[in-house]
């Protein structure tokens, strides 16, 4: 055993250093058809800044929303300042409790964003682990995995995800609820999601583990979850990466949804969602700012994803070349 | 093709099942049905009996089948918020939401369509560019965003059209319809084009990449060289190759729009299915929920299933076991 991972450390390349990194990056075809494409770096440099300014929002946002003593009741209702009436420090207007809507939404696109990616690299997790082993295992093993997945696709994604939200919501205490709340929507929208990448994973895996190369690994007695995690997986992460990076946008998506609906981010930690559900009270009562720019947001980040995503769909598609 | 369609059936038949399970234990273990029942003056005993006349007292195995055989008589119980047959609240609701769902479907091929057309013949214009980019961000724009932003635009700036409910309706047997009145047709017009903004984009996307490649194809170059006018050629000859996929698209969409309308029906306050959902979830009543699970899967698995042995009736190769059960297709 010991022999084996020698040689397979060295017949490794040298570790590359970061700037050989920089270069290869340079040189590779995808930077190339990054480069060549207008929309995708307009859509990545909008998700930086979207991303950066949510890192940093304790920084740069004016006012702390969640800070109750900050918010001043002679502040309320402060249109945005291009409009008669508008004040500064408060952009883009404040809301009928005098929070600055610009914070809100630096603040709500932070709970918004870790959210979206902790629900698929858990997805991902999931799916990954799950589809290896049933497809290198096959039987009963593989059977179970992907009828469970099956009874998972019969049901509209978002149904699913609404009914575990509501449900853990309903079977916790009334003081874990609030502090839980993201961790259960990371949960309700993982578990439909997973399914995906299991398929991917499992039809590469049952593939490539007929093939020579991995009957010799298993010959010299290579640990199974090494040629998965080291041979198998390798062969179809290119659609793994696109398929994470669309549901990236779902998952955003799809949390926004089920705040506006009521079962998701509560209104003292609010995320975009829950920030257009706010703001949607006051939509006749000429309010319009509070739920405009929450809702300009939420469409512009999944907008940036979703570009992204298409753009890598087919600069990675060898067909397309 | 008994074999195939046999297999399928059972398959359906083993997801409808396991949803059943599913709905079952979220009946069963998520807060106590007598508790949700009983007023609170009830006494230990009448909550005993309660619970012996609900064969609460029996076992897993037994009370789930029954479960299962009410179910499939569509029985559900009794709502806990409203003490009313849980399927006589649901089927008074099911017309709004299938009007609205019927509605936002037509929308969907009278728009999405045409539009993919044109982006396919004219691929190289300013209008298709604008048009392909167009349709990213209609995949992007959430459906209560879109109906949020429109009844901003059109009830509350311009006050054309109701922001909320369905308007007059009319009675034909038990069921009730909004079309045959101008308030209903005016107020389904709104959530209409909301429910529909994305599945216009799907069919767009869709017709646009089916009818590339037909374009190439030897028939359509004939019929060019033949001098078949390039109108008759694209809307005529190659467009009708290319709406085999879409309807398929569409008929499996049906169930996603199903569930989506809930979305829909909570922003403009729809009195369908969706919405008696959502207030149950709010409410907790445990029995309109499980029904509306069982029936949304139900309509989305038959929906499958019959799309799956159409195609193998069309395609006898389907019928092949390796095909069809792997999921190869990803």
């Amino acid at each position: 055993m010991a022999d084996i991972s020698q040689m397979t450390q060295e017949t490794d390349p040298a570790k590359p250093t970061l700037r050989a990194r920089l270069e290869a990056m340079q040189e590779s075809d995808l930077w190339y058809s990054f480069r060549s494409h207008p929309s995708a770096i307009f859509a990545a440099c909008l998700l930086a800044l979207v991303a950066l300014t949510a890192i940093l929002a304790p920084v740069i946002s004016p006012q702390d929303p969640y800070d109750l003593a900050a918010l001043e009741l002679w502040n309320a209702e402060i249109p945005p300042i291009w409009e008669e009436g508008g004040q500064w420090p408060y952009l883009l207007g404040t809301d009928t409790q005098g929070r600055d809507i610009l914070s809100a939404i630096l603040y709500g696109s932070r709970i918004s964003l870790v959210i979206g990616f902790a629900s698929v690299i858990v997805a991902l997790a999931v799916g990954l682990s799950l589809g290896l082993i049933a497809g290198y295992f096959g039987g009963w093993v593989d059977n179970v995995i992907m009828r469970m997945g099956d009874v998972l696709l019969s049901m509209p994604f978002i149904l699913i995800a609404i009914l575990i939200s509501a449900m853990a919501t309903a079977a916790l205490p009334t003081g874990l609820k609030d502090v839980l709340a993201a961790p259960i929507l990371i949960f309700a929208i993982a578990v439909p999601s997973w399914v995906q990448y299991a398929r991917t994973v499992r039809a590469s895996a049952m593939v490539e583990r007929k093939k020579e190369y991995v009957q010799a690994a298993r010959l010299i007695r290579v640990k199974a979850w090494r040629i998965m995690l080291h041979h198998i997986l390798p062969n179809c992460l290119t659609p793994i990466m696109v398929a994470a990076t669309l549901n990236f946008g779902l998952a955003i998506l799809s949390e926004a949804t089920l705040s506006f609906l009521g079962v998701g981010m509560p209104p003292d930690q609010p995320s975009l969602g829950t920030l257009i559900r706010i703001g949607n009270q006051y939509l006749f009562s000429g309010l319009w700012w509070i739920v405009v720019f929450p809702a300009v947001q939420l469409c512009l980040i999944v907008l940036s994803v979703n570009m992204i995503g298409d753009w890598l769909r087919d600069a990675l598609n060898p067909k397309l070349r | 093709m008994t074999a195939f369609l046999i297999k399928r059936f059972a398959n359906a038949a083993f997801v409808m099942l396991a949803v059943a399970l599913l709905a079952f234990t979220i009946f069963r273990f998520f807060g106590d049905p007598v508790e949700m029942m009983v007023n609170e003056q009830a006494t230990q005993e009448d909550r005993a009996q309660l619970r012996e006349r609900l064969g609460l007292n029996d076992g897993f195995v037994t009370q789930y089948t029954r479960f299962v055989t009410k179910a499939a008589q569509g029985d559900f119980g009794i709502s806990y918020r409203n003490q009313q047959d849980v399927m006589v609240l649901i089927g008074e609701r099911f017309p709004a939401t299938f009007e609205l769902v019927l509605v936002a479907t037509i929308l969907s091929l009278v728009i999405g369509i045409p539009l993919g057309v044109i982006t396919a013949v004219y691929r190289e214009s300013r209008m298709a560019n604008a048009l392909q980019l167009g349709s990213i961000v209609g995949v992007s724009l959430p459906s209560f965003v879109v109906g949020i932003m429109l009844i901003l635009a059109f009830s509350v700036s311009l006050g054309w059209l109701p922001a909320f409910g369905r308007g007059q309706t009319v009675d034909i047997g038990w069921w009730s319809t909004g079309l045959l009145t101008p308030s209903g047709r005016a107020a389904l017009v709104l959530p209409a084009l909301s429910l529909s903004t994305f599945q216009i984009t799907l069919v767009m996307r869709l017709v646009r990449a089916e009818m590339l490649e037909t374009l190439r194809t030897d028939y359509v170059k004939f019929a060019r060289a033949r001098g078949v006018p390039a109108r008759r050629v694209h809307w005529v000859h190659a467009l009708r190759n290319c709406l085999m996929p879409v309807i398929t698209l569409t008929g499996m969409q049906i169930g996603n729009l199903i569930a989506f309308a809930l979305v829909t029906e909570t922003v403009f306050q729809w009195p369908g299915m969706g919405l008696l959902f959502i207030q149950a979830v709010t409410f907790v009543d445990i029995p309109v929920m499980a029904a509306y699970l069982m029936l949304v899967s139900f309509i989305f698995v038959a929906l499958n299933t019959i799309v799956d042995v159409t195609y193998a009736w069309v395609d006898p190769r389907l019928r092949d076991d390796t095909a069809t059960a792997g999921g190869a297709n990803g």
